[in-house]
């Protein structure tokens, strides 16, 4: 794919950079204090696929919609989530997002178009095609965004929403975070095609396969896909090829691939390929992406300290919230 | 007051809700060309103003029943006919994994006015896959209302209510009941979700019964008619939320109660509400509260085999004269 990076404002450039080392650094806080038991639940990085998030979402406006996965923290932040109200709910804390009723795998903010991370494998597909016929009946522009892993792609689920968007024509943009692993599964094993942007063909609508650790690549791939679905283009299926450098959860023993393999990965992460590309194209000096990381170390920091210090939900309050009118309906 | 069906009084309800709200959409499979397998969607049809908002869907629960729940939080109020109840296990994970829990996992922060609804219940030999009355299962998993309505009448109000109400609500339609006329007034009415309705006045003994065995239940009182038992006939209509103080009232001055539900007796939601009798009455009542249920096993196909499986009237009636 032609990058024409060129045309890119050296806003949207620093932009990207900022994001992606605020997802870095999120996750590396957040995995040091789950490690720490700091944290309850299970946690699913994000570290080594920022590049998906941050490039895609870098087309979107605050009134598009996105659903998001169980490995969903990258995809809030790009999206422009508040961190500390993140940080508590992964806490359990009340002044999270969903009051401490979600955690980490369920965190959303409808009044910025994040639908709802999803603890369900291809869980957020449905949604977003619903979503996408929700625009498609109002009359208005907005997008779609589903992102789901490679593992999405082998349900069914999956195959229904691909269809179900292309028969309707609907805005809805897929984007498979291809990590090569599904939980313990690896892609290799359980996907007979080398590259599942071809079942896309099936249904009717371009499916293209980039490389997911190149942010502008992936910039690129998402404009094109975001813009036609705008106008009225319909879906199109983005295939993004990463690595999850960490395992399925934190704490995963990781008995399904070796180390070396790891290694080999960490030379692909994205983060370190695009400061490269911002020195060399002096977008940004050593001193400025250094400064850029302290300011996000500090935000993340205080995020941290916010969830510390928030209370816990009352134990009562587990009663509250299934229903508008709230009368519990315990019989 | 004029008589319709059933299948006509649904009708009418999503119809003038959805000329008064121009979000309602309804979409499943078979209702915008032939308007519904059991008819439910044919006054749509008629409609120029809002037929491209009825629409035919491909065969795949899975997204239909989901992309719901997408509609909802961008501002529609979905109506999804899920074909046939048996069907809704094809889908089954948006319902009760994605619909019924979004808002409460994200803290309340979304309301979601979707309406699930459709044929469900025995009919005609429809055999295992076409048969089940699976309301039990909604009303055991929290976060969907479930209305369960028995006459043309309740069908009408009920189903205007589920549309206007702010939460997801699923409704069962008996297809035995499709075809059953009733009085229906022409002017506008609502009926709450959560009130039951006393059927029929009785002194002895109430019945808690909802949809087709309402009907059975009544008959069963008519046949009783020369054995001075006197039924007080409780139609639940919904089950979630269910309307306890209605029920306890009426066991409370009858001394007794017979539930009888056409989903299977084993663990089906007639258990709840005996034990909540239990809890809340022991020691007022006269006789233990029994259930009638369906036997545990799927429906079978042979005509005989299915009057076997599924309760009666005649049931009813014995059940009856064993306690008396």
């Amino acid at each position: 794919m032609r990058i024409r990076w060129e045309e890119i404002s050296k806003e949207k450039l620093v932009w990207m950079y900022e994001t992606m080392v605020k997802i870095r650094e999120f996750e590396t806080v957040v995995e040091q204090n789950f490690l720490r038991a700091e944290i309850p639940g299970f946690v699913h990085s994000y570290v080594g696929e920022e590049a998906i998030a941050t490039g895609v979402v870098a087309n979107l406006r605050k009134d598009d919609y996105i659903t998001s996965t169980h490995r969903g923290h990258g995809h809030l932040i790009a999206k422009g989530a508040d961190l500390k109200k993140m940080m508590a709910e992964i806490y359990g804390k009340r002044t999270g997002y969903c009051k401490g009723k979600g955690g980490s795998m369920h965190i959303a903010d409808i009044s910025i178009g994040v639908l709802g991370a999803n603890g369900e494998v291809a869980g957020g597909i449905p949604i977003a095609v619903g979503a996408g016929l929700a625009i498609k009946f109002k009359g208005t522009d907005q997008v779609v965004v589903s992102f789901f892993g490679d593992g999405a792609t082998n349900r069914g689920a999956f195959h229904e929403g691909l269809n179900f968007a292309a028969v309707y024509n609907l805005p809805v943009v897929f984007v498979v975070e291809f990590n090569e692993y599904a939980s313990t599964a690896p892609a290799r094993e359980m996907i007979p095609v080398k590259n599942v942007a071809v079942r896309a063909a099936s249904y009717g609508f371009p499916g293209v396969t980039i490389d997911g650790n190149n942010v502008l690549e992936v910039y690129e791939a998402a404009k094109i896909a975001i813009e036609r679905a705008r106008h009225g283009g319909g879906p199109f299926l983005i295939e993004a090829k990463t690595y999850r450098l960490k395992g399925h959860f934190i704490g995963d023993p990781e008995l399904y691939r070796d180390r070396e393999e790891v290694q080999r990965f960490w030379k692909k992460e994205p983060i370190g390929r695009y400061e490269k590309f911002l020195l060399k194209n002096e977008i940004l000096t050593s001193e400025e992406m250094e400064e850029i990381k302290r300011k996000v170390r500090e935000m993340v920091m205080g995020a941290v300290e916010f969830a510390r210090n928030s209370e816990f939900p009352k134990p009562e309050e587990a009663l509250e919230d299934l229903f508008v009118d709230d009368r519990g309906y315990d019989y | 007051m004029r008589i319709i069906t059933f299948a006509q009084a649904i009708c009418e309800g999503i119809l003038e809700e959805m000329l008064r709200d121009e979000r309602i959409i309804t979409y499943g499979e078979d209702i915008a060309k032939q308007g519904g397998i059991f008819g439910t969607y044919k006054c749509l049809l008629e409609h120029e103003e809002i037929r491209e908002r009825v629409f035919d869907t491909p065969i795949s629960e899975e997204v239909i029943y989901g992309s719901a729940l997408g509609a909802a939080i961008a501002g529609l109020v979905p109506i999804v006919e899920f074909h046939f109840a048996d069907f809704l296990f094809t889908g089954i994970t948006a319902i009760t994994n994605q619909i019924m829990k979004l808002r409460y996992m994200t803290g309340g922060q979304v309301s979601l006015p979707i309406v699930l609804r459709g044929p469900d219940g025995v009919a005609r030999s429809a055999a295992a896959q076409h048969s089940q009355s699976i309301e039990t299962i909604f009303m055991h998993v929290p976060g969907i209302k479930v209305v369960v309505p028995s006459t043309p009448y309740d069908a009408k109000g009920l189903i205007k209510a589920s549309i206007r109400d702010p939460d997801p609500v699923i409704f069962f339609e008996h297809k035995s009941l499709y075809k059953i006329k009733g009085p229906v007034p022409e002017e506008e009415y609502v009926i709450p979700l959560g009130k039951a309705d006393i059927k029929r006045e009785g002194e002895d003994i109430t019945i808690i019964a909802t949809a087709r065995m309402v009907h059975e239940a009544l008959k069963a009182v008519e046949i009783l008619k020369n054995d001075d038992i006197s039924v007080e006939v409780v139609d639940l209509r919904t089950l979630v939320p269910w309307d306890k103080e209605t029920v306890l009232k009426s066991v409370k001055k009858t001394g007794g109660a017979l539930i009888v539900h056409e989903t299977w007796k084993r663990a089906g939601w007639g258990a709840e509400i005996a034990a909540t009798i239990n809890e809340e009455l022991f020691g007022q009542l006269e006789i233990p509260v029994k259930r009638i249920g369906a036997r545990n096993v799927p429906h079978p196909f042979s005509p005989p085999l299915e009057r076997f499986v599924v309760p009666n009237a005649e049931d009813i009636v014995k059940e009856l004269k064993s306690l008396f």
